[in-house]
């Protein structure tokens, strides 16, 4: 399916959703938190899209915001897209969680934790995954300030 | 005649055996002998050649330079050509430890804790940036070690990122060269002084 058409079907998904390609190949969609789980639900059981694949999930901090990116396919009928969500609350950043659309979500989303201090609502097992349980901060975070470790430049 | 040695030693040099050290002496003091070292230095030269030449490596392949390391050993460069024949996978067996990759603040009590299981004497070859300075690493890493000799001394450095396989074959051979020189009378364990920071400066 085309870029076009992916947009017509998701644009009714949801309100203030942004569409964007640039510097992209895939259909870049920006989702409001509060609607994310929503909108992954349908991206998921939409007999048009069939999005059964979360093929990566990475943790973003764009310096102001903090947020995450999922890359999804349809195994089906082979496409893709990318999708965005974005929160400013650096101090106590709240999503919700996606694990009970893609499973593999779980693990994912616990790494995101251990790096950028994202939490994420009904995770059901949300704690450190490679840092060790008593680390201070968040270290992929663009202000993490390490002074005996981090040579910064 | 029955000579006591000890005493005719002192009528031929009196102060032979009681020498004198000043205390600001910065070496450390082998007292001579005589016409021993012949033999020492003959047996050292058959001690080293045959170390030199059959140096077991352990593999600490912890990136892609291990990827460059497993080359060297393949058919087409083929270290055991010069002695590396039998590569180990546990430290008890291995004179010689490569590092090949990056060390980071997890694995670093790891290289220590193999280190220290090696049988003396031992030799460390740092293969590539990370294991020399961290590499590309350097800035901006909190999780990096600066250089693998902030752990355990390192006899070679090999830079590359990753090294070729002849790289790595001209480090390995220059590693040899070292071996070839040692003097078992003067020979110092690297990592005494090491964790006081004394050990980069061997003299």
């Amino acid at each position: 399916m085309k870029n076009e058409d992916l947009q017509n079907i998701i644009n009714g998904f949801g309100e203030n959703l942004e569409f964007t390609t640039e510097e992209s190949e895939f259909l870049n969609v920006i989702v409001p938190k509060e609607q994310l789980h929503e909108v992954c639900n349908q991206l998921k059981t939409n007999s048009n899209l069939k999005f059964d694949y979360l093929y990566c999930l990475t943790g973003m901090d764009w310096g102001t915001d903090l947020g995450v990116i999922y890359h999804l396919e349809s195994t089906e009928l082979k496409h893709l897209i990318v999708v965005k969500v974005k929160t400013d609350d650096r101090e106590n950043p709240t999503l919700d969680s996606v694990c009970d659309i893609w499973r593999t979500a779980e693990f994912h989303e616990m790494e995101v934790f251990d790096f950028f201090g994202i939490k994420f609502n009904n995770h059901p097992n949300l704690k450190r995954l490679f840092l060790t349980p008593d680390w201070d901060g968040f270290p992929l975070r663009k202000d993490y300030v390490d002074e005996a470790n981090m040579i910064v430049k | 005649m029955g000579v006591d040695k000890r005493s005719f030693l002192k009528q031929i040099e009196p102060e032979g055996l009681n020498q004198v050290v000043p205390d600001d002496f910065p070496g450390k003091v082998i007292p001579g002998g005589n016409g021993g070292n012949i033999v020492v230095s003959t047996l050292d030269n058959v001690i080293n050649w045959g170390r030199s030449n059959s140096l077991w490596p352990l593999y600490f392949g912890t990136s892609c330079c291990a990827i460059e390391m497993m080359q060297t050993g393949a058919p087409r460069h083929d270290f055991s050509r010069f002695g590396f024949e039998v590569a180990r996978p546990s430290a008890r067996q291995a004179d010689l430890i490569i590092i090949a990759g990056t060390i980071v603040n997890k694995m670093a009590p790891v290289l220590r804790r193999l280190y220290d299981q090696m049988a003396e004497p031992k030799y460390v070859i740092a293969m590539g940036a990370c294991a020399i300075s961290g590499g590309p690493f350097f800035y901006n890493s909190y999780s990096v070690v600066k250089g693998a000799d902030h752990i355990i001394p390192v006899d070679v450095y090999i830079p590359g990122c990753p090294p070729r396989p002849e790289a790595l074959l001209e480090g390995m051979i220059m590693l040899q060269e070292k071996i070839k020189t040692e003097n078992m009378s003067k020979k110092v364990n690297p990592i005494d002084g090491f964790d006081e920071g004394e050990g980069k400066f061997v003299k």
